[in-house]
């Protein structure tokens, strides 16, 4: 009962401790030699550059949160060129924290990420479990743990993305199950790295305060994003892609006036860039589908049908006078 | 004849091959997950065969994606019953089979006693036969 006679696909010796167990899944396993030499071998094998470029044409501004990507992309490829040619590299740190106001495209960015890092083979599934504090924390005593565990669970071999994570740590109330969870959550980010991808979001003054009382959290996580919010040029960048994307156009003077809309939601209470661009535009739908309709008996032309005139956008609360 | 001719309790998938590594369990899991399957780790100190239902070490899990996770919870069971058969099973939602499609065994006590054939003369010449586990004389959690 020692030596086994029979082998098993994808395992070179039955006895080798790390066995590169998502050879069938397609993914190119992080610790094997791929036999690529150069940055652009590695870029070739692991299609990230496709990522990387969707990152840059799909996503407007964030030039900060793009330059950190591409950096932890590089690290991740140098890294694999490292391990071809038999250097040791210990797996990157890579649990991130994206701070930023609401609408700054937090979730969208955790999305790609999760896309990179299965490309780059650093993550063996690719895909992203989206939770917040409701997920992760139970109502009763005994509750938190098998829930926490659960998600982290279905989390692995891909990213877990836990938005408004600073509601995990209720400082007022100190029976609060949160700090369970975040203990859990502390105790696999630090034995697990190699299965899973922890990605806090927040805004920032709150998720300051949150690493604050929690320094144990903080520390592990190597990458800490702040997504800045836009200006009224990319959101207008933003609107235009909305549109193009739902099949839309501004008319004339629409663009215009989005602009000057912008302008003076901007200002308002409750702003929430790249979402209140979204709700502006389905509201200018809105009122774009109650002008067609009130003309009965008129025959809608596709240029009727896919054009956003001004005055639906003027017709807008904000630009009534108080 | 012997009754355990391998010395080792032969239940389920792989049993009369040598214990699966941790890699080899890996790629079981992996496979029965791409086929859409909820694997659940069970315990139990009593292996009867007719003992059908083991201990459940926590609940079975739905929607995993990956092999990380399930082994997490062998291991968890693992430190947690080091000398209990532990099993893992896969339980198949599709509709008209909604039953388990694989299971194994992934912990082995020790020392395997086996099983005694009990042989009880009733009325003539007739036999009535029990299978007895040697281990399961002593009560529950002391058997192995």
């Amino acid at each position: 009962m020692s030596a086994p006679s029979y082998s098993i696909p994808g395992v070179v010796s039955a006895a080798s401790p790390v066995a590169p167990a998502d050879e069938a899944s397609g993914a190119a396993p992080a610790l094997v030699d791929s036999g690529a030499r150069s940055v652009a071998q590695v870029l070739a094998q692991s299609q990230v550059e496709d990522v990387l470029a969707e990152l840059e044409r799909d996503l407007v501004g964030l030039a900060p949160v793009k330059a950190r990507i591409r950096d932890i992309a590089a690290l991740l490829v140098i890294d694999k060129l490292r391990i071809n040619l038999g250097l040791t590299s210990q797996a990157p740190s890579l649990h991130m924290s994206f701070t930023g106001n609401p609408g700054t495209g937090k979730t969208t960015v955790a999305m790609r990420m999760a896309q990179i890092l299965h490309r780059l083979g650093y993550v063996r599934k690719g895909h992203l479990v989206a939770v917040t504090r409701d997920d992760l924390v139970g109502q009763y005593i005994g509750h938190t743990a098998p829930k926490t565990k659960e998600v982290l669970k279905k989390a692995m071999g891909g990213v877990l993305f836990i938005d408004e994570a600073y509601y995990l740590y209720r400082p007022e109330n100190e029976r609060d199950y949160g700090q369970e969870a975040i203990e859990i959550l502390l105790q696999v980010m630090e034995n697990q790295r190699d299965d899973l991808v922890v990605i806090l979001a927040g805004y920032k003054d709150r998720m300051d305060t949150f690493f604050q009382s929690n320094p144990g959290m903080s520390s592990r996580i190597a990458h800490h994003l702040d997504f800045p919010d836009y200006s009224v040029g990319e959101l207008m960048q933003i609107s235009g892609k909305m549109l193009g994307t739902q099949n839309y156009r501004f008319g004339p003077g629409a663009a215009e006036a989005f602009d000057r809309y912008l302008q003076l939601r901007i200002g308002q209470p409750h702003f929430a860039n790249a979402r209140s661009v979204r709700n502006a535009l389905d509201r200018a739908r809105l009122r774009q589908a109650s002008r067609l309709f009130s003309e009965r008996d008129r025959e809608l032309t596709r240029d009727d049908l896919t054009t956003i005139e001004a005055r639906d956008i003027l017709a807008s609360r904000l630009f009534k006078p108080e | 004849m012997m009754t355990n001719p391998t010395g080792r309790l032969t239940q389920g998938q792989f049993s009369f091959l040598p214990d699966l590594s941790d890699a080899e369990i890996t790629l079981q899991i992996e496979y029965g997950l791409k086929k859409g399957y909820a694997w659940s780790v069970e315990y139990t100190d009593d292996p009867h065969p007719r003992n059908t239902y083991w201990e459940m070490f926590g609940m079975p899990m739905f929607d995993l994606q990956d092999a990380a996770g399930v082994l997490m919870e062998v291991k968890n069971c693992r430190k947690a019953f080091p000398n209990h058969y532990i099993r893992l099973m896969a339980f198949d939602s599709h509709r008209g089979v909604e039953s388990i499609a694989m299971s194994f065994i992934v912990n082995r006590p020790k020392d395997e006693p086996g099983f005694m054939l009990e042989r009880q003369e009733i009325g003539g010449r007739s036999m009535r036969y029990t299978t007895r586990g040697y281990g399961a004389d002593k009560p529950e959690g002391k058997r192995y």
